[in-house]
């Protein structure tokens, strides 16, 4: 049989594909049926807050810092409750990381706050004595990218019925209503930081990369 | 081709592939050392402001080393073997050669717009899939070129029957085209929301699903990619250089479809513990295990090869380095299903054992290989003796040394640290916050930095030799039947 496959390119070929394309088949296919269902009272992400993730993704922070915390009794103490996969619902994509260069993120928002986060970001080593990460300065020049953002979660509720615009839910409304509400929201932000930089531009209508990130990684809860 | 006479083949696709594996081994690596050098001294990530910290390098670096230096080495030694196992050159036909050179030049193309989007810190965030959805279209035009091509050439073979090495060639364009087109699987937020970026794309996959997809690709790319490719190229190489045919053809068929059918399921180990089914999790640390037979398969076939031949180890060191390039893979091998067992997996998950894993895989069993082939290919290529046989020497023992001290240095770091994670004291308070467990391993990264420089530095030497035998290496009249011939 194997010779004849051998002679035969095109019966070869199917013959791979189906044998590697079973384990597809079985392993990952049956989770798309089930997973995928936000836990209670989880909510999607508000326009800065994906603005922040954008950013966060856009540096790599996942190269370096998981989203995952499993079940042990040492992950538990140090970044709080292990993960459970109704938690990510709306995260796409995941940012579960392969490597922990620092500690986990997925809880940073229960016990860390703006500030900390913003000397972090301008100069690690002031928080974390020894710490490796490059300082990321620069979040404090460039403007986030609302625009995208807003063109993201429009998508996820148009294309994956993300609910925005639900009683109680995350309002997302027009451009010009999500404009309105990033303000109000990175308004509370820039009044929590010390950077005279940023909130001069935040008076100007600016809104740094700093300010959305900070915003994402307090939502991390 | 006239009776009687031998086949001329065209080598002006393989040639340009070669040039390229060594321009992207060179840049993948500079960049790879680099950030080693970066997580031990990290006042380097202000080389050059936002574009150079550790983080915007390092998916530039996996992407640089995995698709631009061993995927264009896959392509140079398929433009290679390809003809002369199938007993036909791509001169015969104008329609593979405009294939073949556009595969090329698109493959380019598309690399260097993936370097600048990178730098730019344009990324979906997946590894090993980073590039945005206009990058993924042109990726998949360049595959698909390449599917023509072997297809193609196989259509218009002489020889009937396909050789090892063409399965393997075969399974790894199907392999690679059946994951990357289900993990990159995208929706372009421009063109529904009208508004921000046009290149912004948000994944068809949510939260644990997408997970499941990225690294049923992630490991996966490695298997089709690291693995399959690889096997390919040692298949053909090694009994050329040694003159020995392969130990055993049952074993070949063994290894391959064992390998095909296993492979795919020990994705799921990079999932252990996480929110994805326990049964799920069960079978990819199964399957990991199961993955030592074909895998060992594969290497024994290609060890025994030289049974009753060793002594050629010690006259050529081309041998050397695909008997080496075997014996990493045999490691690796058997290091991956070790990580898989569930306990060694909590303890070393997120942990340096992990790279320190993939990198025996890459500069142990890849690198040797694709340098041994370049190595191989060079004398025929351009019909002239290779430059020097101490300068490989050389080269070998230093890169050898740069492997042994990057592996051993991450699996004690690993270790460490997966250890001093768990710490408590009889209270069962934690001992050590993170920044400490940091703090013990930064000796460790120095040690790895140094190995990967060693690499780096043999890889110079590599190219040193190459284009020295292109330049000015003694002519041959006519084409070398095994051993390739090299100067002292």
């Amino acid at each position: 049989m194997f010779s004849w496959l051998e002679k035969n390119p095109f019966f070869f070929a199917v013959a791979v594909f189906i044998v590697i394309a079973y384990a597809g088949i079985v392993e990952v296919l049956p989770n798309f049926t089930e997973n995928a269902r936000p836990i209670e009272g989880k909510k999607p992400y508000t326009v800065l807050q994906l603005a922040g993730r954008q950013i966060y993704i856009k540096e790599s922070c996942n190269a370096c810092h998981s989203q995952l915390i499993r079940p042990f009794k040492s992950e538990t103490d140090r970044y709080g409750m292990y993960s459970v996969s109704g938690e990510y619902a709306y995260d796409r994509p995941f940012l579960w990381g392969s490597k922990r260069t620092g500690p986990d993120l997925m809880r940073v928002g229960s016990y860390r706050t703006t500030d900390w986060h913003e000397n972090h970001m301008w100069e690690p080593t002031s928080v974390v004595p020894h710490s490796i990460m490059p300082a990321y300065k620069h979040m404090f020049k460039n403007d986030a990218d609302i625009e995208t953002a807003y063109a993201e979660a429009l998508t996820i509720k148009k294309v994956f019925n993300v609910p925005y615009d639900v009683p109680d839910g995350i309002k997302l409304g027009s451009w010009k209503d999500a404009q309105e509400e990033v303000k109000a929201e990175a308004q509370v932000i820039v009044d929590e930081m010390k950077n005279e930089e940023v909130k001069k531009a935040f008076a100007k209508g600016e809104i740094k990369e700093i300010v959305a990130l900070i915003a994402y990684l307090n939502s991390l809860k | 081709m006239h009776p009687g006479n031998a086949l001329s083949y065209d080598y002006t696709v393989a040639k340009c592939f070669m040039f390229a594996t060594i321009l992207f081994g060179i840049i993948g690596m500079a960049i790879g050392t680099l950030i080693a050098f970066q997580m031990a001294y990290p006042n380097l990530n202000y080389l050059a402001g936002e574009y150079a910290t550790f983080s915007r390098l390092r998916p530039l670096h996996t992407s640089g080393v995995i698709f631009g230096f061993m995927l264009s080495g896959i392509w140079a030694t398929w433009y290679y073997i390809g003809q002369r196992v199938l007993k036909v050159s791509m001169a015969e036909s104008k329609f593979l050669m405009i294939i073949g050179k556009l595969h090329f030049w698109l493959y380019m193309f598309t690399m260097i717009f993936a370097i600048i989007s990178l730098f730019l810190g344009i990324t979906t965030s997946k590894e090993y899939a980073e590039l945005e959805w206009p990058l993924d279209i042109l990726v998949v035009i360049v595959w698909v070129l390449w599917g023509m091509s072997i297809f193609g050439l196989i259509g218009i073979r002489r020889e009937k029957t396909l050789y090892i090495s063409l399965w393997y060639y075969i399974a790894t364009f199907l392999g690679i085209a059946m994951l990357y087109l289900f993990n990159n699987m995208e929706v372009p937020t421009y063109f529904v929301a009208g508004i921000g970026k046009w290149y912004h794309s948000v994944s068809m996959y949510a939260g644990t699903n997408d997970a499941l997809v990225q690294w049923w690709y992630g490991h996966n790319a490695v298997a089709f990619v690291f693995t399959v490719g690889i096997i390919a190229q040692i298949y053909y190489f090694l009994p050329k250089e040694s003159g020995q045919p392969i130990f055993s053809y049952k074993l070949s068929l063994f290894a391959f479809w064992g390998l095909m059918f296993v492979y795919l399921w020990a994705g799921g180990h990079h999932l252990i513990y996480s929110t994805v089914p326990d049964w799920m999790q069960t079978m990819g640390s199964v399957f990991s295990i199961v993955l030592i037979l074909p895998s060992w398969g594969s290497a024994i076939n290609i060890m025994l090869t030289m049974k009753g031949e060793w002594s050629q180890l010690r006259e050529s060191p081309l041998i050397k380095f695909m008997i080496l390039a075997s014996t990493f893979y045999m490691f690796s091998t058997l290091e991956g299903p070790i990580l898989s067992i569930k306990s060694v997996n909590a303890l070393a998950h997120f942990t340096d054992w992990i790279p320190g894993h993939v990198h025996d895989g890459t500069l142990g069993w890849v690198g040797f290989m694709t340098m041994a082939a370049l190595y191989h290919m060079t004398p025929r290529l351009f019909k002239r003796e290779l430059y020097s046989k101490s300068l490989m020497e050389i080269q070998f023992w230093i890169q050898t040394i740069g492997v042994v001290l990057y592996f051993s240095s991450m699996w004690i770091a690993g270790i460490t640290q997966g250890m001093m994670w768990r710490a408590t004291d009889k209270y069962g308070n934690l001992i050590y916050s993170f920044i400490d467990t940091v703090v013990a391993i930064v000796p460790y990264y120095w040690i790895r930095a140094i190995g990967g420089l060693l690499y780096l530095i043999g890889f110079f030497i590599f190219t040193y030799n190459i284009y020295k035998t292109i330049a000015c290496g003694r002519v041959l009249d006519k084409e070398p039947k095994s051993a390739s011939p090299m100067a002292v």
